[in-house]
């Protein structure tokens, strides 16, 4: 015997796929957003800490100038690095799409989801350009 | 005489300053940041005398702690934001903060002896 439809199962299906977790599922927009959110997080904690004891201790003396040269010249430091630099580019770019944002430019649906596309893009061209400079 | 009620209920509105000043330290750091690629690609700073000398010179000095100052005034909004949205419970949100602005200030103290304290 078939059980009757439960009542509100559609109302409870389209809740569960709102609430979908799945970064790869993401459109543009929500992927530069929670970016720039994860991005700004890491900034904060550990990058501005480690950037103030590397530009005290590099500018302090020689041997520490020398020490930390040896020291982001190794391949997995430089990986490291060139991460951070994909933090902060799209930190960057997507500050500047929000700025736009704000100033009420591009925010009908499909002007913000291809400046979205072009700030994940920027973001990644940016970091690969750096670390083949860093290379 | 019955005065009229004009005052705005709900909120202290501080919210729209934070939201202002985010955006201006954005836009100070954003111009710093292409004057710092700037720099490197046209002075291209090599050793250790060139690094000395660059953050020597008092524009550069006075345009980083600038810099500086809206990098820490913008992570201070911006990590609130997150701590606000995550740490439910009053005890942790007001501990994380505090953590927060207490290690702000100390990276502007650390940042002014870095600068100007050698």
């Amino acid at each position: 015997m078939r059980s009757a439809p439960k009542p509100r199962s559609k109302y409870y299906m389209s809740r569960t796929s709102n609430a979908d977790l799945n970064l790869a599922n993401l459109p543009p927009p929500g992927l530069v957003s929670i970016i720039h959110r994860i991005s700004g997080a890491l900034l904060f904690f550990p990058a501005i800490p480690i950037l103030l004891y590397v530009l005290q201790s590099s500018l302090t003396s020689e041997e520490g100038f020398q020490h930390w040269k040896q020291f982001f010249a190794m391949p997995l430091v430089k990986l490291v690095v060139i991460g951070f630099v994909w933090l902060y580019a799209h930190h960057f770019y997507a500050g500047i799409r929000y700025l736009l944002l704000d100033m009420h430019i591009g925010i009908a649906k499909e002007p913000a989801r291809s400046s979205a596309v072009v700030v994940l893009v920027l973001g990644l061209v940016t970091a690969a350009l750096i670390g083949w400079c860093l290379w | 005489m019955v005065k009229a009620y004009t005052k705005t209920p709900v909120g202290a509105h501080y919210g729209l300053g934070a939201w202002l000043m985010q955006r201006l330290t954005a836009v100070v750091m954003a111009v710093y940041t292409i004057f710092m690629v700037a720099y490197v690609i046209w002075c291209t700073p090599q050793g250790y005398a060139d690094w000395k000398a660059m953050f020597s010179g008092h524009f550069i000095r006075l345009f980083t702690m600038l810099f500086i100052v809206s990098l820490l005034y913008h992570a201070w909004v911006g990590v609130r934001d997150i701590v606000m949205d995550y740490m439910k419970a009053t005890a942790v949100r007001l501990t994380a903060q505090s953590l927060v602005g207490a290690a702000l200030v100390f990276y502007l103290i650390w940042s002014v002896s870095i600068l100007w304290g050698r």
